[in-house]
């Protein structure tokens, strides 16, 4: 079963988007606090692309795709934005640097590779694409 | 996203009702940073029985704070978080950083 949800790059999107993953994964046997978990993943993804990638451009949109697959569900997210990271070369911060710092950003990702199983991002000339996906059984 | 203010003597009582995310955390910050700037309570209590979701830019505001609250001797108390905000709390480690109850008894004995 496939789900697709195209949503304008403002931060307004980002309920619409959660309602849309959280509709998706009631079909899952998913007890509350995991499905919670896999809509807050998916929230920091499309707002990382919406501010950082897109900088809440209303002209651009973002898509994301949906597909359960036997032991998992597989979330596809494309943008034609700038990419925000490398992420190949991508260290999470820590907590308590974060903390000194006193800084607001750099826990979205952190939050995503602590929840997710499978992080993915694939940039092409013409979009990218962040591929995550998490064992549902 | 709704925030309520309650400022009494020495507690400060921020409630939040609704969804804090990239979009909604904005108005948490401003309500925090004049907290900070205003009547110096003690207490800084973030009533959460209302909150219904938080992301990592409602978790940044808090993280942002942090050592703005201890140079100036806040006390910063969670109560009332439902199991999915605090498991985020967990997952995020911030559950050993601030203090969090379940009842206003427990805030209650907490204060001076």
């Amino acid at each position: 079963m496939n789900y697709y949800y195209k949503a304008v790059c403002s931060r307004e999107s980002l309920k619409q988007i959660r309602e849309f993953v959280k509709t998706a994964l009631q079909d899952f046997s998913l007890t509350e606090i995991a499905i919670n978990q896999i809509i807050l993943a998916v929230d920091e993804v499309c707002a990382n692309l919406i501010i950082h990638a897109n900088r809440c451009n209303p002209q651009a949109y973002i898509e994301v795709n949906i597909e359960k697959q036997q032991e998992e569900v597989v979330f596809e997210i494309v943008d034609k934005g700038l990419p925000f990271l490398d992420y190949t070369n991508y260290q999470s911060p820590e907590l308590t640097n974060l903390i000194q710092q006193g800084k607001k950003g750099g826990l979205g990702l952190l939050i995503v590779q602590k929840i997710m199983d499978h992080i993915e991002f694939v940039s092409k000339p013409e979009e990218n694409i962040w591929r995550i996906s998490k064992k549902i059984i | 996203m709704k925030l309520s203010i309650k400022e009494q003597k020495e507690v400060y009582t921020i409630s939040i009702e609704g969804d804090l995310d990239a979009s909604s955390s904005i108005s948490l910050d401003k309500a925090i940073a004049e907290f900070l700037n205003g009547e110096k309570a003690s207490t800084l209590l973030m009533e959460c029985s209302s909150l219904n979701y938080i992301s990592s830019a409602g978790l940044g505001v808090f993280i942002a704070y942090l050592q703005e609250f201890e140079s100036k001797k806040i006390r910063l108390i969670f109560l009332g978080l439902n199991d999915k905000v605090k498991n985020i709390f967990q997952i995020v480690g911030l559950d050993q950083l601030v203090k969090i109850v379940n009842s206003e008894e427990e805030v209650q004995d907490i204060l001076p």
